[in-house]
């Protein structure tokens, strides 16, 4: 028991040094400008297909979900707004980096560790290259950009998903339906979607990164860096939006 | 390549190892190793598998940190440099890995102008698409520059990835079991580049091997890496006179005797 405590600890003193060392190394010239925008495009413009089908559907079948209880009341005609800050305020951002930690995470943990047995990080640092510099501060400076504007991405698509739900159903016209949506939504609800995105995005890079250059060697390590950068980034998606909420909620009843 | 092979100066130790010591938990692999390398020789360091041999370059290059001992390296000891005056230390050495060590998202192009771009930052593209012609042809590997690593074989990736570490101009090359998993003709092939490589270059040279038609084709002089320390050091024909049942069967396997 003493032992497994001992060894949680010394994790969690390896992490912070390897978040420490990511901030040093940020705002230390030259950034890898080049390898930020090719991470950008691997990251965000190639995961835009599955995103975009997520994002329909997610918003299409939230409506479906939410018309019988509304109707019950025969409050309908308010699923516009329930359906805008839904998805603004929660789902948008929880359901991106859901998609991007499986897609992505495992992406980078596994790269970085096969990088690792094959010794190009070795290759890298006897080169008198900064491999943390250009693998880890790209990455995760990439995750942290992209997650934002996908996450604004996929909450237009899924309010179209909505729409489309609500115009079969509810015969509401587009512009009404956006105007429904712009009414309901407030400057926090946006500033919600950004900061839940930035600190996401920022969770996905670092986790994919850490257990990248921390995996054990051999191919056994690969397999185990992209399983543990899937699970260990869910896991603490979820505690961050279990946390941001609360101090969220907070500033809105203050 | 037609260069002649360098004057060894044997009053200017580019390489000065004192007393190391490296253990990994309860493994003793490096008992107290001394050991200079002078400009201009090919020095073969012979050893066993998991003998140590590979950290033992690790160390120089300053990717691993001895327990014990000192290391200096052009004159710079090396556990005592910051981080940047590390990173001008290894532009001067070259480290060819065992594996090649391609970058395999990169195309060879891409791959040897890596270290070049990041290093020195000031040179045009038209210099820069010079240095990797220069390195290509001197590996013979010209018409493979728009190809990925996964596309050549092990011979052309181990030219590839000493080219790679040709384009600074390193003083010291690093080569960890340049011959290991090739045939008899490409091992030929790639112990003829190193000669070419010391000629051309003026380099100083460790190869790790455990080759011995490598070690007696490229090594000046050749120490033999047993228990942890160095027990037997000087030309080909010297360390195979012995009778030591440690360095017979090395001799045996190798020739066929």
């Amino acid at each position: 028991m003493l032992n497994r405590l001992k060894r949680i600890l010394l994790e969690l003193a390896k992490i912070h040094r390897f978040v420490m060392r990511f901030y040093r190394e940020l705002f230390r010239a030259p950034l890898e400008w080049k390898e930020i925008i090719r991470q950008c495009y691997e990251i965000g413009w190639k995961s835009l297909p599955l995103i975009s089908l997520t994002g329909f559907v997610t918003g299409w079948v939230f409506t479906n979900q939410s018309r019988p209880s509304l109707s019950e009341f025969g409050a309908t005609s308010w699923l516009p707004m329930l359906i805008s800050i839904a998805i603004v305020r929660a789902l948008a951002p929880l359901v991106t980096a859901l998609i991007a930690a499986g897609k992505v995470g495992s992406q980078i943990g596994a790269e970085l560790s096969s990088m690792k047995v094959t010794e190009q990080i070795d290759a890298m640092e006897v080169s008198g290259t900064n491999p943390f510099k250009f693998l880890v501060v790209s990455r995760v400076l990439a995750t942290t950009i992209t997650i934002p504007i996908l996450s604004f991405y996929t909450a237009l698509v899924g309010l179209m998903g909505a729409f489309l739900s609500v115009y079969i159903n509810e015969d509401t016209g587009f512009i009404i339906y956006f105007e429904q949506i712009f009414e309901a939504i407030s400057f926090l609800d946006i500033f919600s979607l950004v900061l839940k995105a930035v600190v996401f995005g920022f969770t996905i890079g670092v986790v994919g990164c850490y257990q990248g250059f921390h995996s054990p060697n051999g191919t056994e390590g690969v397999g185990k860096a992209a399983n543990w950068s899937v699970v260990m980034s869910m896991f603490l998606i979820f505690i961050e939006e279990l946390l941001i909420v609360q101090i969220l909620n907070g500033i809105r009843n203050w | 390549m037609k260069n002649s092979k360098p004057q060894i100066d044997y009053q200017q130790p580019v390489i000065e190892l004192r007393g190391i010591v490296k253990s990994f938990g309860d493994l003793h692999v490096l008992r107290g190793i001394d050991l200079d390398l002078y400009k201009g020789e090919n020095l073969v360091v012979l050893g066993r598998s998991g003998t140590g041999k590979s950290v033992l370059i690790k160390i120089i290059s300053g990717l691993l940190t001895a327990d014990e001992g000192s290391v200096e390296v052009l004159e710079r000891n090396v556990p005592q440099l910051k981080e940047k005056e590390l990173q001008q230390l290894r532009m001067q050495i070259g480290f060819s890995f065992q594996n090649s060590a391609l970058y395999d998202s990169m195309t060879i192009k891409e791959n040897l102008e890596f270290p070049l771009v990041r290093n020195k930052r000031n040179l045009s593209r038209k210099e820069i698409d010079g240095a990797v012609d220069e390195v290509l042809e001197a590996v013979g590997l010209s018409h493979t520059i728009e190809q990925m690593p996964s596309q050549l074989s092990g011979g052309q990736k181990k030219r590839i990835g000493i080219a790679r570490t040709l384009i600074l101009k390193p003083e010291i090359m690093l080569y960890d079991e340049p011959t290991a998993g090739l045939d008899p003709i490409t091992c030929i092939e790639i112990n003829s580049l190193i000669n070419e490589v010391q000629e051309k270059y003026k380099t100083s040279s460790i190869i790790i091997t455990h080759d011995l038609a490598c070690a007696k084709s490229v090594g000046d002089r050749i120490v033999m890496l047993l228990d942890g320390k160095f027990e037997y050091q000087g030309s080909f024909e010297e360390i195979f006179g012995t009778n030591d049942e440690r360095v017979k069967p090395f001799y045996d396997y190798n020739f066929i005797t």
